[in-house]
């Protein structure tokens, strides 16, 4: 690698910027009855010992109109976004969409389901999942 | 141009209307910063201008809004909060620094200016300045 494109690949690998991405929609396969697009907010999984975490980003929604549901093993995320503050505001230009957001889960057993919490910040959903006692590691005693 | 005529229509007309307002070129990058984070959305209430923006994760504390002028800038880091001992099984959240400046094609009067943040959505309201205010002409 010439010298000049060495230095360069070290600047760029220092300083970290946000980068701008398009909103993925949601073509589900069961068409909403409501109005409004959905949106598939951007989501984190990451597993300790003792939970597994799902970290959704939904900005604008407040938790008065967050559905967070489990049926049949499928965890389903439901957030809207309240439109009646855009209202008399007139858009003269626009760099993204606004719409509700939804995303589900497939569950496996190892999920304690009476014990999932959810918490709602900033915009973030943070999903914990208690893993149940039986999924978590045990460290076995050699005699 | 009236919006929201029926209730049921006022979402779809709305999320239409942001989509032709995509190719506006009512923005300009402004002389510093020139990022593209976060992406904003510019509406117009009467002679004033609102900036909405979304900045899920975002913390207060970690935002600095700056205004010069018709200049605006606004910077910041946005971090991800990964416990320690964590497997990691799928990352599509972004992190990082941003500084973005865009100039607006009006004259604000920077001491009105207002910003609000809630559920990850930055608001900023701009009251026109006096000057650049238009005045009604009276056809004799």
């Amino acid at each position: 690698m010439s010298k000049d494109a060495k230095e360069k690949a070290t600047t760029m690998a220092e300083s970290k910027e946000m980068a701008v991405r398009e909103k993925k929609e949601l073509v589900a396969k069961e068409e909403k009855t409501v109005p409004g697009r959905y949106f598939i907010p951007y989501a984190d999984i990451y597993e300790t010992d003792e939970v597994l975490a799902v970290v959704l980003e939904m900005p604008g929604v407040e938790k008065k109109d967050l559905d967070v549901g489990l049926e049949n093993d499928v965890l389903r995320v439901d957030g809207r976004i309240d439109f009646s503050k855009y209202k008399e505001m007139e858009p003269v230009y626009a760099e993204y969409n606004v719409g509700h957001y939804a995303r589900s889960f497939a569950l496996s057993n190892t999920i304690d389901r009476e014990k999932i919490s959810a918490n709602l910040e900033d915009g973030v959903l943070t999903l914990t999942l208690p893993k149940a006692k039986h999924a978590q590691p045990r460290k076995i005693a050699i005699a | 141009m009236a919006i929201f005529s029926d209730p049921f229509d006022a979402l779809d007309s709305f999320q239409q209307a942001l989509d032709a307002f995509r190719a506006s070129d009512w923005l300009e990058a402004g002389p510093s910063g020139g990022g593209a984070y976060p992406p904003l959305n510019v509406f117009r209430k009467g002679d004033d201008f609102i900036i909405i923006t979304e900045i899920p994760g975002v913390k207060k504390s970690d935002l600095d809004l700056q205004v010069k002028g018709r200049t605006l800038r606004l910077s910041g880091e946005k971090t991800l909060g990964f416990p320690e001992k964590a497997a990691v099984h799928r990352r599509e959240r972004l992190s990082g620094r941003f500084d973005r400046a865009v100039t607006l094609p009006v004259e604000i009067d920077p001491d009105g200016v207002k910003a609000e943040y809630r559920d990850g959505i930055l608001a900023l309201f701009l009251p026109r300045a006096e000057s650049d205010k238009p005045r009604t002409i009276k056809i004799g």
